[in-house]
């Protein structure tokens, strides 16, 4: 016992050791990360942003150097805040209460005091910069555009947000990330790979040399230069077009899908948004509530299609084959459906009419005896509707598009379990004539503008479209992705879009946008004429209908697909009709040759309009 | 005779040791190196200063490999006086570095009297109780022997170095060999826990937890007619030791003091100040996870951050650069040392060099458990090297003078005393 006593405490002790180690270098794992923070600095080289060019190679968006003044709380020393606060122009308590953040943020960890300076604040701080310990400068690049339109397309850049930072590791506090637009959608390939430098600190932070000869330290990556789809000069015609108005336009191409122009108006200039002065002029549009700016209008605005819708329910007639071209319907002011004599209005235009001029008259009897008897060929009228539905949704409408577009809205394309619970189903039985105004595009049909052009170049394919998108090209490499170049079908057979074409090619050279004609240009459209309403003071108010109008050309081999859409334009051919027929002689010859046409929308302001209902004072609309 | 002895000595023993100074050396060359051009001549780098200490050890080993064995056993007495008189001179002549007056200083070379004292406490304890006429079971003899042990640790502790003074301790491994009584032990060993539970919890609940304990073992043995004296006796001295510990701890240690128990108790946490050096040397360690950064590749080690690095917590080097796989190789090494040496001293025929050799055993323990224990942070900060791999000269000389007499007696075993 005597003996083995000793033996006994050194194995013991032994393997509490060994235990302890293995605990301490193995089991807890935080001691290399602390381990980190207190001798290894990390320093990132940020690379060149791409540049963004137009589908003609026009620059649009390309960089700047800026210079931010960053801070690490911890290696602050005391020093002479009057002059500090006097060069970089800022007040004490604003010094004061960002170096507080700064410091709850991390005391290690570098954040940014001052952003983006301009070059001459940096070219006078420079000098100074020894005197402050603890902060330091940083180049970064800041967007630079040469063009002061399209600024919902590119989007813009800002500091990345605190809940990004703990999502990607990629981001640390001050870094610039896209928000918006092509900035945000095409974030990974403009940015490149920022390059990291690990410098070995000792214990009073001094450098003492690279981390590990460099072994682990990166060169930055530059960022990949897009070219993306949009025409930058009919970007900038369409923008000066909806000058005082606002809605928005979609052009396409439609043997692409390329979006050749999204407009939305009102607008405001990307510049607006580097640097500085970002923050301020961001406010302003954010809290511009009446116009919204910065809402995409092309984009995100949901309204009933319309008329032009029209052009979808004629093809699923003929394909569910519940009418033929022949067949006329008679139409005496409207549709007089049910049991009281209940109407669907319609204006005045020649009675019985079959399809072509049922199209180019855009006759709502003659679509709604359509529809009816689309629903009424199933046996319930929740088959018929689900039935209609699938047709409609094949043309891209009634959900996102799934386009590289930063903003999006699904629109809405109702389905028989919707009126199953609108009409409480099955206590109440509901048919086709209760859901008539999907008929003529009003009621429950919601479509983006987006959505829309998209539809009309399904017509104008015969039978398909490309989703929609804005990237052309990455680093000069024409994009490969199969969601973009494949086609997707309709449901509706190839031989039943010539006379719905035929209708729409009737709408401008007989029909209700005839006065809109081109000289030499075959062009297919559809009106629309869209009731909206709106509350004010709680009580649902009638406003000025809004303008709609899609259409392509040149008839048999289209090159632009156009939705407009003009907010409180009236009716379909006033507005939108004429801004697509000037757009689409702009794409197609480069040259506007109607003048007074032109005129005529550039000297029309809807601000009236839109300054009513906000007056306080009864107001009359569609005058 | 010499040549007999010479192929008489332990080699083993002389391996491990020539693998921790190697290894010490290297990491102590690791945490002082700082990109200066390697020079035999540039003495104002540790680890320079450290190969020559190292190069003049190797000296000193011949040295006592020349002389014979019986030298030491004759003359341990007169080194245990001369060792003495050494820690005496400190009061006079002796140099204040870092807060203690341990060293004499001789030019460029400073010598530390107390890692010396070790070795004479070691030959003066192995020749009283070789003496025949001792025997430990006597309280007189007892006596003496605390007194050999404690007058060194005494003259120590006010230098101030009480870690040193700490590691007399280690004479208790060869008294308990000889024959002490196993209550010494116990007595000793009761007193460390309630000292520690003491200061964990409050002395009241502490004392009424025995007490119960007490009561519940008298009642079970009550059928033995238990003497309640005893009983009563025990509680008393224990509720008096503990409010005494308490009393002791809160009025008479200083403040450092309480703050090094209570960060190792875990009721106080302050990284940055008096816990720094424990909180960094286990990062140290700690990031070093399987097999480390590689040598003079750890960061912690090259920035710095752990004072006193090469000397006391050069262990946190080795597991900064060598990770689990290398800190635990050490363990190992010093672990097989310590048994060898056991052995060697359970071989001896000769009751001197078994009491020395379990001395040196003691001696090379307790370092190694203290400064381990204190690197990796379970036991309180006390400052004492790792024998054979931190920095000092005095401490290498120290330890090697130690351990190469008992490899000298343990190489002359063979021959007649």
């Amino acid at each position: 016992m005597r003996k083995l006593l000793l033996y006994l405490i050194i194995i013991t002790t032994g393997i509490v050791f060994v235990a302890r180690l293995f605990y301490l270098q193995i089991y807890n794992t935080s001691y290399a990360s602390l381990s980190e923070d207190n001798a290894i600095k990390v320093i990132y080289d940020y690379p060149q942003r791409g540049a963004i060019y137009d589908r003609n190679a026009r620059l649009l968006v390309t960089n700047q150097p800026s210079y931010d003044v960053m801070v690490i709380p911890r290696e602050l020393k005391a020093f002479d805040t009057l002059e500090f606060c006097s060069i970089l122009n800022i007040s004490k308590d604003k010094l004061v209460k960002r170096l507080h953040k700064a410091r709850v943020y991390s005391p290690r960890v570098p954040s940014i005091v001052i952003p983006q300076l301009t070059k001459d604040e940096y070219a006078y701080l420079q000098e100074k910069m020894r005197k402050f310990d603890g902060f330091y400068i940083q180049k970064r690049s800041l967007r630079d555009y040469q063009t002061v339109n399209a600024a919902n397309v590119l989007g813009y850049i800002g500091e990345v947000n605190e809940s990004l930072i703990q999502k990607d590791p990629y981001y640390i506090s001050g870094d610039l990330i896209g928000i918006d637009g092509v900035e945000k959608q095409y974030e990974k390939e403009l940015r490149g790979v920022k390059g990291v430098k690990r410098i070995q600190k000792d214990r009073f932070n001094r450098d003492i040399g690279p981390y590990k000869n460099k072994k682990f330290d990166t060169l930055p990556v530059n960022g990949k230069d897009l070219t993306i789809t949009i025409d930058a000069r009919l970007q900038a015609y369409g923008q000066k077009l909806m000058e005082n108005k606002r809605g928005g336009i979609v052009a396409l191409e439609p043997s692409t899908g390329e979006i050749l122009a999204l407009i939305t108006a009102p607008s405001y200039k990307p510049e607006l948004l580097v640097g500085r002065k970002r923050s301020p002029n961001f406010t302003k549009l954010y809290y511009d509530t009446i116009a919204k700016p910065l809402f995409d209008r092309g984009l995100q605005g949901e309204y009933p299609p319309g008329s032009p819708f029209k052009t979808i329910n004629a093809l699923i007639g003929l394909q569910e084959n519940v009418i033929d071209l022949k067949e006329t319907v008679s139409c005496r002011m409207g549709y007089y459906y049910g049991k009281n004599g209940r109407k669907l209005g319609c204006h005045s235009h020649r009675s019985p009419l079959n399809m072509i001029p049922g199209i180019a008259n855009s006759c709502n009897a003659y679509f709604a005896t359509v529809y009816r008897r689309i629903i009424e060929k199933y046996d319930t009228p929740q088959e018929g509707l689900d039935t209609w539905r699938k047709h409609v949704q094949s043309f891209g409408l009634g959900n996102y598009l799934g386009n590289d577009l930063a903003a999006g809205r699904p629109g809405k394309v109702p389905t028989a379990e919707y009126y199953n619970r609108l009409y409480q189903y099955p206590k109440y039985k509901w048919y086709a004539t209760g859901t008539i105004s999907n008929s003529i595009g009003q009621g429950e049909v919601l479509a983006t503008p987006i959505q829309l052009a998209n539809m009309t170049a399904a017509i104008a394919n015969r039978g398909y479209y490309h989703t929609p998108h804005i990237i052309k090209a990455i680093d000069g490499m024409p994009i490969e992705n199969e969601n973009y170049t494949k086609p997707k079908y309709t449901t509706i057979n190839k031989e039943h879009f010539d006379p719905v074409v035929e209708g729409m090619h009737e709408v401008y050279t007989k029909g209700t946008a005839s006065f809109l004609q081109v000289e030499g240009i075959e062009i297919c459209g559809k009106t629309g004429t869209a009731e909206n309403f709106t509350k004010i003071d709680g009580v649902k108010t009638q406003l000025t209908d809004h303008s709609v109008f899609v259409a392509f050309a040149p008839k048999d081999d289209p090159k632009i697909v156009l939705a407009v859409f003009v907010e409180n334009g009236y009716w379909g051919a006033r507005y939108a009709g004429r801004i697509a027929s000037l757009m689409i002689e702009k794409h197609l010859r480069g040259t506007i040759s109607r003048k007074d046409l032109e005129d005529w929308i550039l000297t029309h302001s809807l601000e009236e309009e839109y300054a009513k209902p906000h007056s306080g004072e009864p107001f009359k609309i569609n005058q | 005779m010499a040549k007999s002895s010479v192929a008489a000595i332990d080699w083993i023993t002389v391996l491990l040791f020539l693998l921790l100074v190697g290894f010490g050396w290297g990491n102590i060359y690791s945490a002082s190196f700082e990109n200066e051009v390697f020079s035999f001549t540039d003495l104002t780098q540790v680890y320079i200063k450290q190969a020559y200490w190292i190069l003049f050890s190797f000296v000193i080993i011949i040295i006592i490999q020349a002389i014979e064995a019986k030298f030491y056993e004759r003359f341990a007495g007169l080194i245990y006086v001369i060792s003495l008189l050494s820690l005496l001179g400190l009061f006079v002549f002796g140099k204040t570095i870092s807060g203690a007056t341990s060293w004499y200083v001789f030019g460029p070379v400073g010598l530390q009297p107390s890692e010396f004292a070790k070795a004479a406490t070691a030959l003066a304890l192995a020749k009283f109780l070789s003496d025949m006429q001792t025997n430990i079971k006597y309280i007189g003899h007892q006596l003496r022997a605390f007194l050999i042990i404690a007058i060194p640790a005494l003259l120590i502790i006010p230098q101030p170095d009480p870690g040193s003074a700490l590691v007399y301790a280690a004479f208790f491994f060869p008294l308990y060999r000889e024959g002490l009584a196993a209550i010494y032990l116990i007595v000793g060993a009761s007193a460390a826990a309630l000292f520690i539970l003491t200061l964990l919890f409050n002395p009241l609940w502490v004392v009424l937890a025995i007490a119960a304990i007490m009561i519940f073992i008298l009642v079970r043995n009550r059928k033995q007619k238990p003497k309640y004296s005893r009983y009563l006796l025990t509680i008393i001295i224990i509720t008096g030791f503990c409010f005494s510990v308490n009393y002791i701890f809160n009025n008479v240690f200083e403040q450092r003091h309480r703050d090094r128990f209570n960060i190792v108790l875990g009721k106080e946490v302050d990284a940055k100040g008096i816990g720094y050096n424990t909180n960094q040397s286990q990062i140290a360690i700690g990031s070093g996870s399987w097999t480390g950064k590689g040598w003079k590749e750890g960061t912690q080690t090259k920035g710095g951050f752990v004072p006193e690095q090469h000397t006391d917590y050069i262990f946190s080097t080795v597991g900064e650069e060598w990770g689990f796989l290398g800190a635990t190789t050490i363990v190992t090494l010093f672990l097989l040392l310590l048994i060898r040496l056991i052995h060697l001293a359970e071989r001896q025929k000769n009751q001197f060099s078994r009491v020395y050799g379990y001395s040196v055993v003691g001696i090379l323990f307790i370092h190694f458990a203290i400064n381990i224990g204190m690197v990796t942070g379970l036991i309180p900060t006390i400052g004492i090297p790792l024998p054979f791999f931190s920095y000092g000269g005095s401490g290498l000389w120290g330890f090697t003078i130690l351990l190469f007499i008992f490899i000298k007696l343990d190489a002359n075993r063979v021959n007649e005393w």
